[in-house]
């Protein structure tokens, strides 16, 4: 049955009913089916100048895959794609579009913009549906390459290098290949079995090797990977993934987790399933910390394992980090927000478990260096939250396993790595890229600094021909 | 995989493994820790390196079975292999990082507790491949759960003394220790491995003593490279993470009591999954845990 396509509105998708998804970890968005998508695809205006495109981190020509979809053609939809990103069905799902390519779409001006992500996802998961791979290289170079970290950066970079011919093996820390996919996002956004890992999986179709269980600085160093295993080139991905604290009285008490640990146990380690053998707390009162994407995926998690959640962040709604999406999600499943305070000290029983936050009022002030409103402490308006559990996300910076043991390796005083647009840092041959780089940021700024690297990395490797 | 080439019951529930681990053994040092995970499923479980070999690209660890999963490791024979082995994870013993020649002029006395023993054993041998014979106290319960003794011998003088009195000098390893500088020893660094309540009576007979004292925090920890945060401490006014910052902390300076505390965050679901695998499904409660 055809659908009926008001030009100014978005063909709606299909998402699990709030109250049902509140109780299970399945996915939130069910994404389009054929004749969603291709209605979707009509509203696409082909833009001469796709503004579209040049919102996209790696540049996807987004116009020309909107019109094989709506010709019905997945495959060369996906094939055009897969020329800039390694990662579509990931891309679709947590992109902040409506900061990217759909808010530069021309249809946005008067009404909706194109559903651009959502049809980015319903190629990626046709496709994969259809066992469609991406193409990789006719030829092979004479090059080694090591990437650092299976995240979006790692194997973004990893599939460009592969395409382009290179021998490219990726080291992971962890026991399983993705990175932020695996343990940081969670399944009912971004599905493990039946989305990271065929991503991962076409990844290594193209040749790229994964080697696990290999922390870089320990294990092995980068000068070592160089010296003794014949690498020519080392691509420097591996994140921002040093939780921070508040360094508040209580932070040490039971039931005060990082989100990562909270994220960790249940993503990675699977602890939201009964089969699994890894502990997690099922909290009766939780209060998230903080307000990015993080803090929602945290929020939504132990709310999915039975908690009432309240999210503690201290500016209002208008400056939360998170996707607006995220938040609609969140407050739709039932999280609360007690927006404009800040947590000052946690309280505990006299065993050490939590019983509470005392949180103090903010307002908000003038504009800070990040052009947000600094919030402000309102003297004497301090409360408590009783509550069992309390989750800090503020934040994550880059590891410095690798920096610390790697010679001639330059960092900033964030201890990010200093590293040009083409990923090259000031160590001949090592490359860097993703949040190690940035500091926390998202998915597919990572990726865009992966691709840049392989095209960098690509033209150092010319050099030594 | 990571294959176990051997395995040998030391004690009751206590076994030794030795396992291939190229990558781990190529760059292991005392001190440091390595985690397993038993199958596809597995919980991660950091365990300490007992013993390692470059060329054989080969690890030795030791683990007593007290949980669930410590139990599934118990279980593996020669033959089996690890889903995964990561490592070295953790700082190696500032030991290493010192000029050997100093260290000759220093006294060091190492206190072993329970399977805390194994770790201890690559420090006092990496000691004695330098120069330096050190004292090692070795505490177990009784007779039977000594273990590693013969190996301690050829690199240490050893001491071993059992809480019963069933084998070699009579109560705990804070006695000992006291016993030996009353009889003369003098040390200018202690280093106690074992139980966080024994490494806390240690710290304190130290502090009276004045002996400056390392010891090695067994945390709970989820990825052991930084990222969870859940095995952090408090050391003197600041947070640590047991497995970036250390395993060895200043002794003097680490809140024990919370350590302590902290550990009991998983305790109940652990306890439970020890139930379930010991009774399967026939688990009827009163235990006072699942009620």
């Amino acid at each position: 049955m055809a659908i009926e396509v008001d030009v100014l509105k978005r063909v709606p998708v299909r998402e699990q009913d709030a109250k049902v998804r509140a109780t299970n970890f399945e996915e939130v968005c069910l994404g389009y089916n054929k004749e969603e998508a291709e209605a979707e695809a009509t509203r696409c205006l082909n833009c001469k100048n796709p503004q579209c495109q040049k919102g996209c981190p790696v540049a996807i020509d987004i116009p020309a895959f909107i019109q094989e979809v709506k010709e019905g053609n997945v495959e060369a939809a996906y094939q055009i794609i897969s020329q800039s990103s390694a990662l579509p069905a990931v891309c679709g799902r947590v992109c902040p579009q409506e900061s990217q390519c759909e808010g530069k779409c021309i249809r946005g001006f008067k009404g909706d913009p194109v559903s651009i992500g959502k049809l980015e996802r319903y190629v990626a998961d046709t496709a994969r549906e259809m066992g469609i791979v991406p193409e990789g290289a006719k030829e092979k170079k004479n090059h080694k390459v090591a990437v650092i970290g299976s995240g979006p950066s790692g194997l973004t970079c990893a599939g460009d290098l592969a395409k382009l011919g290179y021998d490219v093996t990726i080291f992971e820390a962890l026991h399983e290949a993705g990175g932020v996919l695996v343990y940081g996002i969670p399944e009912f956004r971004l599905p493990k079995e039946k989305v990271v890992k065929k991503e991962i999986e076409n990844v290594e179709k193209l040749g790229v090797k994964i080697e696990k269980d290999v922390v870089i600085g320990k294990s092995v160093t980068i000068d070592s990977l160089m010296k003794d295993e014949g690498f020519d080139a080392v691509f420097i991905g591996s994140g921002a993934g040093l939780p921070k604290f508040m360094h508040i009285p209580g932070e040490q008490a039971l039931g005060v987790f990082s989100a990562n640990e909270f994220l960790t146990r249940s993503n990675l380690m699977k602890a939201f399933s009964a089969d699994s053998t890894t502990p997690i707390m099922h909290p009766k009162k939780t209060v998230v910390v903080g307000g990015g994407n993080v803090a929602m995926d945290a929020a939504r998690t132990a709310l999915r394992l039975g908690s009432e959640v309240h999210v503690v962040y201290r500016r209002s709604e208008e400056e939360l980090p998170a996707r607006k999406e995220e938040v609609e999600h969140a407050k739709q499943e039932g999280v609360i927000f007690d927006l404009l305070n800040n947590p000052v000290e946690i309280l505990t029983d006299e065993e050490g478990w939590v019983r509470g936050c005392r949180c103090i009022k903010m307002e908000l002030g003038e504009p800070d260096e990040s052009g947000r409103r600094s919030p402000v402490e309102i003297p004497g308006s301090e409360f408590e939250i009783e509550c069992d559990a309390v989750i800090m996300s503020l934040g994550t910076s880059p590891n410095p396993l690798i920096s610390s043991t790697t010679e001639g390796l330059d960092i900033n005083k964030r201890k990010c790595i200093v590293a040009e647009e083409s990923g090259q840092t000031s160590k001949t041959g090592v490359f860097a890229g993703g949040d190690a780089v940035t500091g926390a940021a998202t998915v597919i700024l990572a990726m865009g600094a992966g691709k840049a690297a392989a095209a960098g990395i690509d033209e150092y490797l010319k050099t030594l021909d | 995989m990571f294959k176990i080439l051997e395995r040998n019951e030391l004690a009751a529930h206590i076994y030794q493994m030795v396992v291939e681990a190229p990558r781990v053994a190529a760059g292991c040092l005392p001190g440091q820790f390595l985690i397993v995970r038993v199958d596809e499923e597995g919980e991660r479980i950091p365990l300490t390196i007992c013993d390692y070999d470059r060329e054989k690209g080969t690890v030795e660890i030791v683990v007593q079975s007290i949980g669930a999963e410590t139990n599934q490791i118990a279980k593996m024979q020669a033959g089996d292999s690890f889903a995964d082995v990561v490592g070295p994870l953790g700082n190696p013993s500032d030991l290493t990082k010192e000029d050997p020649e100093e260290l000759k002029n220093k006294k060091i006395v190492f206190i072993a507790g329970g399977v805390g023993t194994a770790p201890v054993y690559p420090q006092a041998k990496w000691l004695k491949e330098h120069g330096v014979t050190a004292d090692v106290i070795i505490g177990a319960k009784n007779k039977d759960l000594v273990i590693l003794e013969e190996r301690f011998k050829t690199v240490c003088n050893l001491y071993v003394t059992t809480d019963d009195g069933s084998y070699g000098r009579s109560g705990m390893v804070t006695k000992c220790l006291e016993d030996l500088v009353a009889e003369g020893h003098q040390y200018d660094l202690c280093i106690a491995i074992g139980p966080m309540i024994m490494m806390k009576f240690v710290c304190k007979l130290t502090k009276e003593l004045n002996i400056p004292t390392i010891v090695s925090m067994n945390t709970i920890m989820v990825d052991g490279t930084g990222m969870c945060g859940a095995c952090r401490l408090t050391v003197g006014d600041q947070v640590k993470f047991a497995c970036v910052d250390g395993p060895e902390f200043d002794g003097h300076l680490v809140d024990f009591d919370q350590a302590m505390n902290r550990m009991k965050l998983y305790k109940n679901e652990e306890t439970r999954l020890k139930l379930a695998e010991e009774e399967g499904k026939t688990h009827k409660g009163h235990c006072g845990v699942c009620d």
